[in-house]
């Protein structure tokens, strides 16, 4: 069984994140690394695999240069095999057009099982695995936070705002999962290792057959008009509790017209 | 100016504020159609709902499709409405399942997307939506530039306002087509009597320093005396001591009440994420050096467990 996980190559999120001249995401001011809600997904990925039995992980990114580390990550908590697509007009790709470059990689890559985060931790979006399953025509079965496969139906369930549901899918599927799904593994010093050794794939647009017009800023169907770094909030009063603090709180809200 | 479908977001046969708040704001950017799926006989109540807050015409359209599959046959309907309608654009609240539905409709109207805004407004090229991004330090305007803009808009982003009009229901038969996953079972969350995270006002939320399950007696207490939803951090939700659908974050709920108060909680990027846009921030922590002190408009450096009590008792005593 063919299982290729998602991931992303993201700005850490503890760093202090900026935007670029051209409104794309600063990749230089702050180091980069797998986003944290993709390891999930890896983990799923290889509990999936190892319950097999006879099942290859290969990970797949989209990214700069760089997003090979995510990569390197990813191999040595476990993956057999890395896909990285990088190719310079990807630089300021939306959402629509991330997924048509992802839908395009995964067909050449060949799949039963596709794996995603919930979400990356810069874009947030949360929509990439539904955009799959969109232009592959495969059932998702998304935003789970248990999941399993039973012969060629994957299972899961799925928390959603107003209720829990029980979902299944006959394979080929895309799948996500949240950071409920189960703690993700630390990669071993074996990991590490062998990792260096697993084969990384590199395709660029040509290879794909994505049209450069398609993709990068000119290609994307939504604009950033202006980017406004937030006014960081004014200082505000901090009391020490000294016995009274409760009650001190209580004044300030009642001024404030709370109560 | 071109019809503003607004996908009606309703549970239990009763129409979410949400809603209530896309409708308010497609107002702002041409005439609101609302789009009701699923309701079964509910659809006439929810239609006339949206017709108190501005929806000159209802399209309902219905069918076990709804609850038994997931995301694809509300991705039919909407396509199919907003092609027969020529809609000029399409408006969904910011859920998990909203981002989805309102993506794969994007895709199939060949037009782009706009995640998560908290203000739109109109403007020259079509409307513009403004995000709160990077743990909401930058706020970024972005409009759609190619097709039938498609908009999912955070909970909270505007109050609603009624505003009558005809609200005249037009049913629809759907022709299903995609491949979708089966909802095998569904449980309804049992409703902890309290607001919903996501619309209240206030919000009382606990951490890992409220120390044990039991330590969030003291915070739904405080909760209650002021008519609040209860949140959590992650820490406290990991740790088992309060339900995953009451976690405050970038992988729980964003809120953006008018007031939010952080017990117990530090304050990592992560909780910032999902409170920082909240209107007035007070927070109560035993280290004075926690990170939270530096968003709040107010901030008591002491024991949890004998502020809150306090403040309850005070609460109480004020209210009479
Ligand atoms: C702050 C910000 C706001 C943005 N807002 C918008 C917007 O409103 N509309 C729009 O069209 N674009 C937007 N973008 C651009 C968008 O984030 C990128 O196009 C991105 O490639 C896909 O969106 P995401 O990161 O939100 O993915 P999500 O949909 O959140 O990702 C879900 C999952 O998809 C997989 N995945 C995502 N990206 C990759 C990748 N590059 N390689 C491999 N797997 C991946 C991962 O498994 C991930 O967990 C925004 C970007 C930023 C930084
Ligand atoms: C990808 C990712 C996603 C995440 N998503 C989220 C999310 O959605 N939501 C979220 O909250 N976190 C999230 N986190 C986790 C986040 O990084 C923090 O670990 C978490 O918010 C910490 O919770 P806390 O503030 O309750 O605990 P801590 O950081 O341990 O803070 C506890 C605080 O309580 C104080 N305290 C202790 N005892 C008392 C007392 N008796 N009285 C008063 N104060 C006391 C301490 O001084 C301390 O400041 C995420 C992390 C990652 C990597």
């Amino acid at each position: 069984m063919r299982i290729v996980v998602c991931v992303k190559y993201v700005p850490d999120a503890t760093g202090d994140r900026r935007f670029a001249d051209d409104t794309t995401t600063d990749r230089e001011a702050v180091d980069g690394l797998l986003s944290e809600l993709d390891e999930y997904g890896v983990e799923q990925a290889l509990k999936l695999a190892e319950a097999h039995g006879d099942a290859e992980v290969t990970v797949l990114t989209v990214g700069p240069d760089d997003a090979k580390d995510a990569l390197r990550k990813a191999l040595s908590m476990g993956a057999d095999k890395a896909v990285h697509v990088n190719d310079e007009d990807i630089h300021g790709t939306d959402v629509i057009g991330t997924s048509a470059i992802i839908s395009k990689a995964l067909e050449k890559t060949g799949y039963d099982l596709v794996v995603c985060g919930m979400a990356s931790t810069d874009g947030t979006m949360g929509v990439l695995p539904a955009l799959l399953a969109e232009r592959l025509g495969l059932p998702q079965v998304t935003l789970l936070s248990e999941v399993s496969l039973e012969g060629n139906t994957v299972k899961g369930r799925r928390d959603g705002d107003a209720a829990t549901e029980q979902l299944e899918a006959e394979l080929p599927a895309v799948i996500s999962v949240t950071d409920q799904s189960g703690e993700a593994r630390y990669p071993s010093f074996k990991g590490i290792m062998a990792a260096k050794k697993k084969p990384v794939q590199e395709y660029d647009l040509d290879d794909l057959g994505v049209e450069a017009d398609e993709v990068g800023l000119t290609g994307a169907w939504t604009a950033v008009e202006t980017i406004t770094a937030r006014p960081a909030r004014t200082a505000g009063t901090v009391v020490k509790d000294e016995g009274e603090g409760g009650k001190q709180l209580a004044a300030f809200l009642a001024e404030q017209k709370f109560i | 100016m071109g019809e503003i479908l607004v996908l009606v977001d309703h549970a239990d046969g009763v129409v979410r504020k949400p809603a209530l708040e896309l409708l308010t704001l497609a107002r702002r950017i041409g005439e609101p159609s609302a789009v009701v799926l699923g309701a079964g006989s509910a659809a006439a109540d929810i239609a006339a709902k949206a017709g108190e807050f501005g929806a000159a015409k209802v399209y309902v359209a219905d069918g076990a499709e709804f609850a038994d599959q997931l995301v694809v046959p509300k991705v039919d309907a909407l396509t199919q409405i907003a092609k027969a309608a020529g809609a000029a654009a399409v408006l969904v609240t910011s859920s998990g399942e909203g981002k989805e539905v309102a993506a794969r409709v994007a895709l199939r109207l060949e037009s782009g997307i706009i995640t998560d805004a908290v203000d739109l407004e109109a403007g020259d090229g079509g409307p513009v939506a403004t995000q709160s991004v990077f743990a909401a330090s930058f706020q970024v305007k972005s409009k759609v530039s190619h097709g039938t803009p498609v908009i999912t808009v955070k909970p909270n982003a505007v109050a609603p306002e009624a505003a009558p009009a005809a609200g005249a229901v037009e049913n629809v038969t759907v022709e299903f087509t995609g491949k979708a996953a089966k909802v095998v079972s569904r449980t309804p969350r049992v409703s902890s009597g309290r607001p919903e995270l996501t619309e209240a006002a206030i919000v009382v939320s606990g951490g890992r320093g409220v120390g044990a399950a039991e330590g969030f007696g003291v915070v739904e207490e405080l909760a209650d005396s002021l008519g609040a939803a209860v949140g959590a951090s992650r820490a406290a939700v990991d740790a088992g001591w309060y339900p995953h659908s009451n976690q405050v974050g970038q992988t729980g709920k964003q809120v953006s009440p008018q007031l939010y108060i952080a017990a117990g909680i530090s304050g990592a990027i992560q909780h910032r994420a999902g409170m920082q846009t909240s209107k007035t921030i007070v927070a109560i922590n035993k280290d004075e050096e926690a990170p939270i002190f530096e968003l709040v408009d107010y901030g008591v450096v002491g024991d949890l467990f004998t502020v809150l009590p306090q403040l309850t008792a005070e609460v109480k005593a004020r209210k009479g």
